[in-house]
């Protein structure tokens, strides 16, 4: 029997040169512990309810300690025992609505810190920044992965086959790279007058092809011509195959490697636009529209919701980008 | 040379019809009729057509699409919908306090991209380097936003070193007084790429074999890097200033919402926050033609610099 020589493929190899990567491991870390955040919070585990207001308005972060203005609003919000009005004629009904209110929602006293703090309503700035969160890298991770689809699939069919095809798409995307991609961005924001989710992610991945389509383009012209493809369509493999079948496996790292450019690209871009008001709707919590809020916050010298979500947002796409440094170095040895 | 020219603005020709249709696609078709917007909340069936026939709505697309691209070529849109302002007369006034502010950016920008991107070439892989290079990624990952809020916070509003938001009447008083903290600012944003991406540049060419000539002959580390490297190096750098000058129109934005400075950024802000049609759409096409007549002077540009490069 013939010993079976395992040689390692593509990923293997890459995975190697990764692990080998001590900061790649150590960025990888960091980006799986925020994906588990999101699947966590996604899933309804954790941070579900972020919207109950556990503490006084602004509670100041545990580290720091209460200050007067939190102790003041937690002695006034105490459920305080009123004279019983002879002369009231609604005291029997409100009697009865206090006792329903009290049966379904026991009152508690409103802490007076928190673990990082609470904003203007009271909400814990921990679980809003892990439910802001999930909205930003959500929003970043599928309008990549839009992004990344149609500029592959434009890539694809351009570059295979050439000609008229491509001067098509050519021309599509100097029309698309002639308008910067911000000024792009809001002009879509504009026409599209929804606010929500879809629309920022639609928005995002409708205007952030065009890289990955230059990309993959040149890949496939490359790929064409070379003697697996011209086998595969000397068995009569259809075009479709040959590209998506044949081809894309041995370009997807190309792709791989721009979705988590891009990724980054479109967790700030979603940030600045729930910023400016054009994200996400009133009551979805982002990172934006914590640093939006924390803008006014500052002044008045409420500093923790700014520096969660700032934090929060800059470890990540540190790791990320670091990350992605390493993938494109892992996947393409030959640049460098 | 004027045949590359004439060449280079005939090919323009299809990108920029491209550009009109998009943008015309995009408002006209996908933005759907602006005239129940208009028309306010008492809206009779009389002035909403009253307000189609003033805009030409009610005429079949392809009269929709020549009636813009008469207003393009002569450069009259009309009035904005919001202030009744001409579109012409917003785009002129507002591109002045655009350049104050990027004019001198650009400029401070480039300088000390290029003197700190030689300085960190000089002792490249050394753990210098190295830091810098950490603390780049690190800076570029922090939200612009942040960026803003805090050096305004800090230097305007606590420290009391400048104006917190404002715009003057003289050109000496925005420079000196409103413009200083957004110019430090954008600064202060823009200088990790800038950095990262001249280092690149710089390190190409310090490979080079008539680097390696350089150093032979005797010439400091200092000489070859300044005098030698810097030359080839400037030709990117300049083709990425050039090219990038009508993108940083807009990507000010946010410096110009944050302190209030009247420029173009703010402009389009305002416009889409006002669903003002005729103000996003000029701009959106004037600033796309400038991108690509820019990117022909930087390849003008290039050759100036680099005799080596031949205009086919």
């Amino acid at each position: 029997m013939i010993d079976r020589h395992d040689s390692a493929g593509l990923w293997m190899l890459a995975w190697r040169r990764l692990r080998a990567d001590r900061v790649a491991m150590a960025a990888l870390a960091v980006v799986a512990g925020f994906l588990l955040l999101v699947l966590l919070s996604g899933a309804g585990l954790i941070a579900d309810d972020w919207e109950r207001e556990v503490a006084v308005n602004y509670a100041p972060p545990g580290f720091v300690g209460p200050d007067a203005g939190a102790r003041a609003l937690a002695q006034a919000q105490l459920p305080r025992a009123t004279l019983p009005n002879a002369f009231d004629p609604l005291a029997a009904d409100l009697a009865e609505l206090k006792a329903q209110v009290a049966a379904t929602q026991p009152p508690f006293e409103k802490r007076t810190t928190l673990l990082f703090g609470a904003d203007k309503w009271g909400h814990d700035i921990v679980q809003k920044t892990i439910k802001g969160g999930e909205t930003s890298i959500v929003v970043g991770l599928v309008a990549a992965l839009l992004a990344v689809t149609l500029g592959t699939l434009f890539g694809a069919v351009s570059g295979f086959y050439g000609g008229w095809v491509d001067d098509l798409f050519n021309w599509f995307y100097s029309v698309f790279t002639a308008i910067p991609a911000i000024l792009m961005i809001l002009a879509v924001a504009a026409v599209l007058q929804q606010k929500g989710v879809a629309t920022i992610v639609l928005i995002l991945g409708l205007t952030g092809w065009t890289g990955p389509y230059r990309l993959m383009r040149a890949e496939y012209i490359r790929h064409a011509a070379r003697e697996y493809v011209m086998a595969a369509d000397a068995i009569g493999a259809s075009s479709l195959r040959r590209m998506f079948g044949h081809i894309l496996p041995n370009v997807a790292h190309v792709a791989l490697v721009q979705m988590s450019i891009l990724t980054v690209g479109f967790i700030k871009a979603e940030v600045i636009l729930s910023f400016l008001g054009f994200g996400v709707p009133v009551g979805t919590v982002s990172w934006g529209s914590m640093l939006n809020e924390a803008q006014n916050e500052l002044i008045l010298g409420k500093w923790w919701q700014m520096t969660a979500a700032a934090g929060a947002m800059a470890l990540l796409v540190t790791a990320f980008s670091l990350f992605a440094d390493a993938l494109r170095d892992a996947l393409d040895p030959k640049i460098k | 040379m004027l045949a590359y020219v004439l060449r280079r603005l005939w090919q323009m020709l299809p990108t920029m019809a491209g550009v009109v249709l998009l943008v015309f696609v995009l408002f006209n078709w996908v933005g759907g009729d602006p005239s129940y917007l208009l028309a306010g909340k008492m809206a009779d069936t009389a002035a909403i057509e009253n307000i189609r026939r003033q805009l030409g709505l009610d005429e079949p697309y392809y009269v929709q699409l020549w009636i813009f691209v008469q207003q393009i070529v002569s450069f009259d849109f009309g009035n904005a919908w919001s202030t009744g302002e001409p579109v012409a007369q917003i785009i002129a006034s507002r591109l002045g306090p655009s350049l104050t502010v990027l004019v001198p950016l650009t400029i401070l920008e480039t300088l000390l991209g290029i003197a700190l991107a030689l300085a960190v070439a000089f002792v490249r892989g050394s753990l210098t380097d190295r830091a810098v290079m950490v603390a780049c990624t690190v800076g570029m990952s922090i939200s612009i936003l942040v960026y803003i809020s805090v050096f305004q916070y800090l230097f305007a509003y606590r420290l009391g070193l400048f104006p917190v938001q404002g715009w003057g009447n003289s050109l000496g008083e925005n420079l000196l007084k409103y413009a200083l903290l957004p110019i430090i600012i954008g600064l202060a944003v823009s200088i990790a790429p800038t950095l990262r991406l001249y280092r690149s540049f710089v390190l190409d060419e310090a490979g080079q074999d008539y680097v390696r000539t350089a150093r032979a002959k005797g010439l400091s580390e200092r000489r070859v890097l300044w005098l030698h490297v810097l030359r080839n190096a400037a030709i990117p750098i300049i083709t990425h200033v050039m090219a990038n000058l009508p993108a940083l129109l807009i990507g000010a934005f946010l410096l110009e919402r944050f302190f209030g400075i009247p420029g173009i950024g703010r402009e389009v802000i305002l416009a889409v926050e006002r669903s003002d049609f005729p103000v996003i759409k000029a701009i959106t096409v004037y600033v796309a033609a400038a991108t690509m007549v820019f990117n022909l002077l930087a390849d003008l540009l290039y050759r100036a610099v680099d005799p080596r490069v031949q205009f086919r």
